[in-house]
């Protein structure tokens, strides 16, 4: 996804003049093709990450569309207030683009891992937030993105499923059942598909969830949800909650624990066990949902 | 200054009494030297690419800022008799969406360095040699790291049109020994200390271009 979206910008860098790109160290090698083309426009501040969003809102207020691009948790919780004030209070817009999603490469430990990024962006307004699960999906986000003017956080990871889905900003039926509605969030989908194989239930996939499709959701016809995202568990509980604030219904969030901090390295897959996110996990808690 | 009193006239607007606050505030001169004999902006240009822009970081306090805004057409006067009140778009810190001519909301010390610096790099990517950038901080907002990052960028990107205006009016706890103008030299930018309250030594340290970023650290020590 990393590699789709450097390509895309540096790409897009060339046709629209309004376009920056603003990085911490993370990433500057692979946009300095780009930079040599346009030193003024992709600019590196070194590892300034308050600076490194403070720039991109200054950007803005020119006139600029910024992107701005880190590691999860240096992009979107080092420099929150900055996030909060430079971009939002001031009203600007920027295009946030993280990499490492919650724990891609647990080898690097808590530092480097950003469960909280979707979660803290909701205590925000005005944010589109996009989870693509593909690196086409990536390709069909960034454009929208890179041409407007609002606020919009991209999230990209190195876990991805196996095919893409179209971009559309809906939430996309991937299999129709009776049960209930599984709702899965960027790379969660391969391992949704595979726990719920034989079960009666539907599969909704989702790339992008501000704004939440609340119509999609209740379209599949289900008041019984089982929301399962690649962050913080129950990030999204209140917008299912949102969409059914009329008739009951119930819901069961899978997601990036909250209750402990994974003192543990490994690979991304051992964490999803721990967190009850490998396919094991999420059928087993479908199967309890339905019971 | 001839304009004291029209200021001192629009601050009492807002203090509501006769108590001479006005004359106090640190940042009451520099904020004049720039709106009467340095910016080029005006209430017609205040959407201009080419204007110059001002930001105040340090938006505690910024009784002295609305009524400059007010003498020099900005702000109705008439805002100012109700300002902090719910329908008010004057606030104890500045909102850029509710004032014209305000270029940063601020409030939160230590953000308006690094979006000066981030204004200063947009308008030379698109080609404006024209406008200058100011930027105003407290001496004691310059205890939050984020200012040394900006100081440090700023000068590494060599941006010439930026100029940061540090009041120094002795408010930081643990102070700044040697000095605040010796943390921008030491990054690079050029400096000088002036009396935060002559007019004469603020227009020209001002006004003085460099081929480095500029830093006028604004003395202020009342008895």
């Amino acid at each position: 996804m990393r590699q789709t979206f450097v390509d895309t910008v540096s790409d897009a860098l060339d046709h629209d003049p309004r376009l920056a790109v603003v990085t911490a160290d993370i990433s500057a090698a692979a946009f300095k093709p780009a930079r040599e083309r346009h030193p003024d426009r992709v600019l590196n501040v070194g590892i300034r990450e308050q600076a490194m969003i403070g720039v991109a809102g200054g950007l803005a207020l020119t006139g600029l569309r910024p992107v701005v691009h880190s590691y999860t948790p240096f992009l979107v919780e080092r420099p929150f207030e900055q996030i909060k004030l430079d971009l939002g209070h001031q009203d600007v817009g920027a295009v946030l683009v993280s990499i490492g999603g919650s724990y891609d490469d647990p080898v690097w430990g808590r530092t480097h891992q950003g469960p909280g990024d979707v979660a803290l962006l909701d205590t925000l307004p005005g944010w589109t937030v996009h989870v693509p699960g593909h690196p086409d999906e990536v390709a069909a986000l960034l454009p929208a993105a890179l041409t407007g003017d609002d606020r919009v956080y991209l999230r990209l990871s190195a876990r991805e499923n196996s095919h893409a889905y179209p971009a559309t900003g809906r939430f996309t039926v991937v299999r129709e059942g009776a049960r209930a509605t599984v709702l899965a969030v960027g790379p969660m989908l391969d391992n949704v598909l595979a726990a719920t194989a034989g079960l009666d239930v539907t599969v909704l996939y989702a790339s992008t969830v501000r704004p939440f499709d609340h119509r999609g959701l209740r379209a599949a016809g289900h008041p019984d949800v089982v929301l399962v995202e690649p962050y913080l568990a129950g990030t999204s509980a209140h917008e299912v909650a949102n969409a059914f604030d009329d008739v009951a219904h119930r819901l069961r969030a899978l997601g990036v624990r909250r209750d402990v901090e994974v003192r543990a390295y490994g690979t991304a897959e051992e964490h999803d066990a721990v967190h009850g996110l490998d396919a094991d996990g999420i059928a087993k808690a479908v199967r309890e949902f339905i019971r | 200054m001839t304009t004291t009193i029209d200021l001192a006239a629009l601050f009492r607007r807002m203090t509501g009494d006769e108590k001479h606050e006005w004359a106090a505030a640190s940042t009451l001169d520099v904020l004049w030297v720039l709106y009467d004999r340095v910016l080029d902006i005006d209430p017609a240009t205040a959407d201009h690419p080419d204007r110059d822009r001002f930001l105040l970081s340090k938006g505690h306090g910024p009784m002295a800022y609305y009524a400059i805004l007010a003498a020099k057409g900005f702000l109705d006067p008439a805002v100012l008799d109700d300002w902090t009140t719910f329908a008010s778009p004057l606030g104890q810190h500045p909102d850029r969406n509710l004032i014209p001519g305000v270029e940063i909301g601020s409030g939160s010390l230590g953000h308006g360095l690094a979006l000066a610096t981030g204004t200063a790099l947009g308008l030379r990517a698109q080609n404006r040699a024209k406008p200058r950038v100011f930027v105003l901080v407290g001496d004691g907002e310059l205890d939050e790291g984020s200012n040394h990052e900006a100081i440090a960028l700023a000068s590494r990107l060599n941006l010439t049109s930026l100029t940061a205006i540090a009041v120094d009016n002795g408010s930081a706890s643990h102070g700044w020994p040697g000095g605040i103008a010796s943390r921008f030299t030491v990054e690079g930018w050029h400096a000088t200390t002036v009396d935060g309250r002559d007019h004469d030594a603020l227009h020209a340290a001002l006004t003085a271009r460099h081929d480095r970023p500029n830093a006028v650290v604004a003395t202020i020590r009342e008895a």
